[in-house]
């Protein structure tokens, strides 16, 4: 186990290589540079600016430094967008607050899910599973931009019980609207998956024996079924987790959350290069990174898979 | 925080209660009206503001704060029209090349520091150095200010700028070339000083909450960026005893209806009307539902270039497409906020500028109609041999409707075939500025309350002349209309030889559409350019 773990991690680091060459490329292939604007600029000012942050460089040495600075100062460069900011300061400002609602959201989503979803298993083709099938199904049908501005005028304006966007500090009432329209539809999803997996694997042969050998309904599902009912959420989890700590630029358009999701949107549109890359770098690393602890959490719950 | 900041700190906020509640719960001293016990305006900005630093900031929201956080030599009163800020006034040498300023005596910088001549020097010739490569360095070439074109340039030292301080009272500018809207550009942020001390002990983090020095009426207290940006009275202010708001909070909200809802729901005091839906605002919030005229133009520049499809370099062509235009379904039916139809490129609300009269705008839409039939038919088009071109504008619900209503208004009435292309912003500017298109879209903001600032991006030389029109007769007239007097005929001229030539087709001039608050007093509706000051504003007691 360990050795493999000590592989994957190594196969981590030319992945991310990889994934940050092919990104300073397409930025450099698409249209338009972080100086591009409604007044072009004039020549002299834009060769001033451009010499400023060594854009002025030939693209290598622009890599090399890039690279260089990371690993010998942990520096991912400046903001061209934001002078008085460095692409630290921006997924340091960002990404805790991304991480906050994402964490949560991704609590709610969970425990909702898998508990909506285990009980309409068990409770399979009664009242409580109809109700559950048709709610998830409707939330999914409801995507969270929909959803958002849904919240806003409803808990905002006509009922006054919440504010209608900001984060200040995180406080809780800043928080419920985020954390509703971004795991509504992840709720939906782990409930089908769920429920679906459960009744797979309560109508296989090892629960009819674990049942037959006069065990109490609810030990059969804790001690036998739970476990292997869970493999394919699991498996879904994990790029999920990512997907929510990661951000969500929805959320944080319209509730001006001032999260990371919307700040890597800016960068892409801004052309904003060296935050664009210090996210996707954040992003790529924690992908792999859960799709790691999701492999090892399989050996866990499956002990047929071996490493 | 180290203890003598914590000292300023405790200082500031003795200084702030002590004042503050001057007029809290009493009344306004000019209109009498009785004010609001919160002096808190909270306003709604799209998106965050690239700078609070005078020489860097490029963007209206950024300029929204610095002119709060900052006061240049000459501020705009409602009208728009100077009046005096750090400078009590100013004097302007026979040739016109030279302009004295002299400054008052009680300006401060937040910090206690008096503000003095040697400030605005170290932050003129900051804002050209090629080692801080503003965004708006340009702005100072504009002014014509001496030799700042060729620092920027790299051609000379700093230090060699047109800008002097014989005394810390005075400061003396020379321009390369008389300048007629010289003083109207001093209430510009580039031109706004800097605290010499503060910017070098902090160097880029200068303009942090923690670190900001500034001389303007408030003081930067927060910003969380993609949040929210909040300003506090500067009790340092030389007139901080006839500031009446106490804050001023900025909130970044992308989603302009989300920001309605939140209006509706009294988060905010002021936000922006999505497209469209001013006429029912209208019904539901008379009085606080407003519209006003902005300095801003909105058309479509044909691509004259050799690039350029060889059907547009006919005249005909042109002027029919501009004439089939019905413009009053752009401004009434699509828009609905108070825009204007625009047959000139420059805003009728322009200072000392009057809207010449141009055949187009006299006739009606039906004689307009059958004149554009007409010359396309001369031209050589008919519906065997239709007229085809591409159009872009960048990706938003509002351009993609006028340019659907006008490649529908051509295909009906002229049997021409356009083809839609909408691109992301940065592409169409990269697109737009290397002629890579037939029609595209354009929009022009005022840089200063003068007709210049439209009519140069027709010239020649100008770097924003996309379609790249080309006409000495223009180039020559804006060339005199710099040193001129009396300026109006030779606008007037121009404008005729562009609604002549059709370079462009002019679509509509802006209109500021906003949901104001009622008992926000003092919004300055009749400044066209929107510089407001929060100092100039006030909570009216409900």
């Amino acid at each position: 186990m360990t050795a493999y773990i000590i592989r994957r991690v190594l196969v981590a680091v030319p992945t991310l290589v990889i994934l940050i060459v092919l990104c300073f490329v397409l930025m450099q292939v698409a249209p338009g540079g972080p100086f591009t604007s409604e007044r072009p600029l004039p020549p002299q000012v834009l060769a001033n600016i451009e010499a400023r942050y060594g854009l002025d460089q030939p693209l290598w040495k622009q890599m090399w430094d890039y690279l260089v600075g990371i690993v010998t100062r942990f520096d991912f460069g400046p903001s061209f967008a934001y002078r008085d900011r460095d692409v630290n300061d921006i997924i340091a400002q960002g990404f805790p607050v991304t991480l906050t609602y994402g964490l949560i959201s991704f609590v709610v989503a969970t425990v909702a899910g898998m508990g909506i979803g285990v009980v309409a298993a068990i409770r399979h083709n009664t009242w409580l599973d109809y109700i559950a099938v048709g709610a998830t199904f409707s939330a999914q049908a409801l995507p969270n931009f929909v959803m958002a501005p849904i919240l806003v005028i409803v808990f905002t304006w006509q009922l006054g019980w919440l504010p209608g966007g900001g984060w200040n500090g995180g406080q809780w009432q800043y928080l419920v609207m985020p954390v509703i329209a971004l795991s509504t539809s992840y709720v939906a999803s782990i409930t089908r998956i769920t429920r679906s997996s459960m009744l797979e694997t309560l109508n296989s042969s090892f629960i009819r024996t674990a049942r037959a050998k006069g065990l109490p309904e609810h030990k059969v599902i804790w001690r036998h079924a739970m476990k292997p009912a869970m493999l394919p959420v699991v498996s879904y989890l994990g790029p999920t987790f990512v997907a929510m700590i990661t951000g969500s630029v929805v959320i944080d358009v319209y509730f001006s959350t001032g999260g990371i999701g919307r700040a890597y949107v800016d960068s892409a549109l801004n052309r904003d290069y060296a935050v664009m890359l210090g996210v996707t770098i954040l992003y790529g690393g924690l992908t792999v990174l859960f799709n790691l602890l999701v492999d090892v959490a399989y050996a866990w719950l499956d002990p047929k898979i071996r490493y | 925080m180290n203890s003598t900041q914590k000292i300023l700190a405790a200082m500031l906020l003795g200084a702030t209660a002590a004042t503050g509640s001057a007029f809290a719960a009493g009344t306004h001293p000019v209109t009498g009206e009785a004010l609001a016990e919160h002096q808190v305006f909270t306003y709604r900005v799209l998106d965050e503001h690239s700078s609070v630093d005078p020489q860097i900031v490029e963007d209206v929201s950024g300029s929204d704060v610095v002119r709060d956080l900052f006061e240049g030599l000459m501020n705009q009163d409602a009208q728009g029209r100077l009046v005096p800020g750090t400078a009590t006034g100013y004097t302007v040498s026979d040739d016109k090349l030279t302009y004295t300023f002299s400054l008052r005596d009680d300006a401060k910088w937040s910090n206690g520091d008096p503000v003095v001549a040697g400030d605005f020097v170290y932050a003129w010739k900051r804002a050209v150095s090629p080692e801080l490569a503003s965004p708006y360095s340009w702005f100072m070439e504009l002014m014509s200010i001496e030799n700042a074109a060729r620092i920027i340039a790299g051609d000379l030292p700093v230090d060699e700028l047109g800008v002097s301080a014989p005394d810390d009272r005075t400061l003396v500018v020379s321009l390369s070339q008389p300048l007629p809207y010289f003083p109207q550009m001093v209430t510009h942020a580039t031109t706004f000083p800097v605290n010499p001390a503060v910017v070098e002990a902090h160097g880029a983090d200068w303009t942090k909450p923690e670190n900001i020095v500034s001389n303007g009426a408030y003081v930067l207290t927060e910003h969380i960026p993609n949040e929210r940006s909040v300003r506090e009275r500067n009790p340092m202010y030389w007139d901080a005893e006839n500031v009446i708001l106490e804050r001023t909070v900025a909130l970044v909200i992308n989603d302009e209806n989300t920001a309605l809802t939140r209006w509706l729901a009294g988060e905010l005091d002021r936000t922006e009307v999505p497209a469209g839906q001013f006429p029912r605002l209208q019904k539901e919030y008379p009085g606080e539902a407003i519209s006003f005229p902005r300095l801003c133009n909105y058309y479509y520049t044909f691509n004259l270039s050799e690039s350029g499809p060889e059907a547009f370099k006919d005249v005909r062509v042109r002027k029919a497409l501009a004439l089939a235009v019905d413009r009053k379904i752009i401004t009434e039916n699509i828009l609905a906020g108070g825009q204007i139809e625009a047959f000139t490129f420059t805003p009728a609300a322009t200072a000392d500028f009057e809207v010449p009269d141009v055949e187009i705008a006299s006739m009606s839409q039906t004689e307009r109609d059958a004149m554009a039939k007409a010359l396309l038919a001369e031209a050589g088009y008919s519906p065997d041999n239709p007229l085809k071109f591409e159009m872009i504008y960048n990706t938003s619900e509002s351009h993609k409707r006028i340019a659907v209503a006008m490649s529908q208004m051509w295909k009906q009435k002229l049997g021409v075939e356009t083809t839609l292309a909408n691109m992301e912003w940065k592409t169409f500017l990269e697109v737009r500025a290397n002629q890579g298109f037939e029609l595209a879209r354009g929009a022009w903001c005022g840089d200063y309350n003068e007709a210049s600032t439209f009519l140069d991006l027709l010239t020649s030389p100008s770097g924003y002349n996309d379609g790249k029109y080309s006409n000495a007769m223009v180039d020559e007239l804006m060339t005199m209309a710099k040193v001129a007097d009396d300026t109006q005929a030779i606008y007037t001229k121009v404008e005729q030889v562009i609604a002549e030539e059709v370079p462009i087709i002019p679509i509509y001039h802006y209109a500021g559409v906003y949901m104001l608050d009622s008992d926000v007093g003092g919004w300055p509706i009749n400044n066209i350019e929107q510089n407001w000051y929060s100092k100039d504003l006030y909570k009216i007691a409900e």
